[in-house]
């Protein structure tokens, strides 16, 4: 009982005659009271703190072309589509996770033009559909690992983008790829917000980019890339965490120096450039030793390099993978 | 308690309660998401402080009136409910976080000490155990109302840790807990309004209970 409270101790309150229920009518008052009340007070409760189911899953088009199998397939079973197309992070659409699944669907991904400039042979500005048209697409089964500590596994449709610099040709002085999101208010819940330091950035050095598992994706499982997963165009880093795979890329620049990406740019000491997934650098607030697997209840341990050391370790030969994290 | 507004109390600890039962029901039913242990944490956690900031609320809201020349009661009335059930909701949050981590209660006690967001979240909780434990009718009367009150000025401490907490486990957006950090502010400036004499005048006598 409440000590301020000079209601508790009867007799100090000539204000209160009786303290015991007379009528049923009274009876019947509290109750209503009670409930009316009760329900009023868990609503405003789940309103402050429930937070917002998934949508429903993505209906996805299927392209016009042949697809081929990638040679990078991960034996793991797929992820639910669901989860794939309903839980990720894409601020541009909102910081929930289920924020991007109800956002995206107005963003306009045709026409969509994607600048290809820098310390490259070949400029250009090129229309996505002819971009894709060509590299032959392939599917790749790819765990995808959060910074978060959550996984997935996800069927990409792409191109490496190896085939692309390799048309586009990088001069010699060219060490880093970075590149850049749409950053359109208009469209973009997220950005109108301000949340990050918008448009989204990110870079690879070029020997990462140049990888076979580097990938331009332009679809997931066979069918147009939903726009909550980075349509109509972005990268799939597999052995990095997943903050480096940016999507809506409208531009893709050849420079001699390292980018300055957008989340190292916000706290430089949680988020480096090179984001390689190792589970014994601890993220500074929790540890990366483990992950959940979505749709699985117990977490599994995290693999170096998200299960990629045998193709990509070499890339980091003689690296303090610490201080380069 | 008078009968009159007896319901205060029910409804308020029914309605505390209440998202519990909700969230095992969508729990149940996969409405949690695709990451559902994760979900629960979150929303636990967020009800623990809301609860404790509602409960935080009470005093002021009385000072509040008191100077606007009304005498509410029903504030005192569900302080106490609003404080437990927050407390419970805090339980149930780190109960679903040992649950979320794995087994092994000496990696947790390594992450407690490591990871300042679980070291402050871990200190709210256990500074919330002697507030609990001293909520009972009698607890006023063995410990002396000005040592009560001293205790229980805690809650504040606890709010403020709980809010930094929720701070440091957010990765980018803090709208929410700069929501949560500016109702502790404002609670604990409304605090330092003087009390009316007749506010006073009870609260002097309660002191020699």
């Amino acid at each position: 009982m409440n000590p301020d409270d000079p209601q508790d101790n009867p007799q100090d309150n000539p204000s209160n005659p009786s303290s015991k229920l007379k009528t049923r009518r009274e009876i019947l008052r509290q109750g209503v009271l009670t409930t009316v009340g009760a329900l009023g007070l868990a609503t405003g409760l789940e309103l402050l703190t429930r937070r917002p189911g998934m949508a429903a899953a993505a209906a996805l088009a299927a392209p016009s072309k042949k697809i081929y199998q990638g040679p990078y397939d991960t034996s793991e079973p797929m992820s639910a589509l669901e989860d794939i197309t309903g839980y990720n992070n894409y601020y541009e659409f909102g910081v929930e996770k289920s924020d991007p699944a109800r956002n995206a669907g107005k963003l306009k991904t045709r026409p969509w033009s994607v600048v290809i400039d820098g310390m490259v042979k070949k400029p250009q500005t090129v229309d996505i559909d002819t971009l894709q048209s060509w590299f032959p697409l392939e599917d790749r089964l790819y765990r995808m690992r959060c910074v978060e500590g959550w996984s997935l596994v996800i069927p990409w449709m792409g191109f490496p983008l190896a085939a692309l610099l390799r048309r586009i040709e990088p001069t010699s002085k060219a060490r880093y790829v970075k590149f850049t999101a749409l950053a359109d208010p208009k469209q973009m819940p997220g950005v109108k917000a301000g949340v990050l330091d918008w448009p989204y950035v990110e870079g690879l050095r070029l020997d990462e980019a140049m990888h076979p598992l580097t990938l331009l994706a332009v679809g997931l499982e066979g069918k147009i890339l939903p726009n909550q997963n980075g349509a109509p165009l972005r990268l799939v880093v597999p052995w990095k965490y997943g903050f480096k795979n940016i999507k809506a890329i409208t531009r893709i620049t050849l420079t001699d120096k390292q980018p300055t990406t957008t989340w190292s740019l916000i706290a430089p000491d949680e988020y480096g450039f090179y984001a390689n997934v190792n589970p014994k650098v601890d993220h500074p607030r929790w540890s990366q030793a483990t992950e959940r697997r979505i749709g699985e209840l117990a977490r599994r341990p995290t693999l170096p390099f998200n299960g990629y050391a045998e193709e990509v370790a070499h890339l980091y030969k003689g690296m303090d993978l610490r201080r380069y994290f | 308690m008078p009968a009159r507004t007896a319901w205060v109390s029910y409804a308020a600890t029914l309605g505390a309660l209440l998202p519990l039962p909700v969230l095992f029901y969508d729990f149940w039913t996969g409405q949690l998401g695709a990451n559902p242990l994760q979900r629960a944490e979150q929303q636990t956690g967020l009800l623990a402080l809301v609860l404790l900031l509602l409960s935080l609320a009470c005093t002021p809201l009385r000072l509040l009136a008191s100077r606007l020349g009304t005498r509410l009661l029903w504030p005192a009335r569900v302080r106490k409910t609003l404080g437990l059930t927050g407390a419970l909701y805090a339980l149930v949050h780190l109960g679903i976080y040992l649950l979320d981590r794995g087994p092994g209660l000496l990696d947790f006690l390594q992450d407690a000490l490591k990871r300042p967001y679980i070291t402050v979240g871990l200190t709210a909780l256990l500074l919330l155990i002697p507030l609990v434990l001293t909520s009972r009718k009698d607890s006023v009367r063995k410990m002396g109302f000005v040592r009560w009150q001293a205790l229980h000025r805690l809650t504040y401490l606890v709010g403020a840790l709980g809010v930094l907490h929720f701070w440091w486990s957010v990765k980018k957006d803090h709208t929410e807990s700069l929501m949560a950090a500016g109702v502790l502010l404002v609670l604990f400036a409304l605090r330092f309004l003087k009390k009316t004499p007749q506010l006073k005048k009870q609260q002097e006598e309660k002191k020699f209970l």
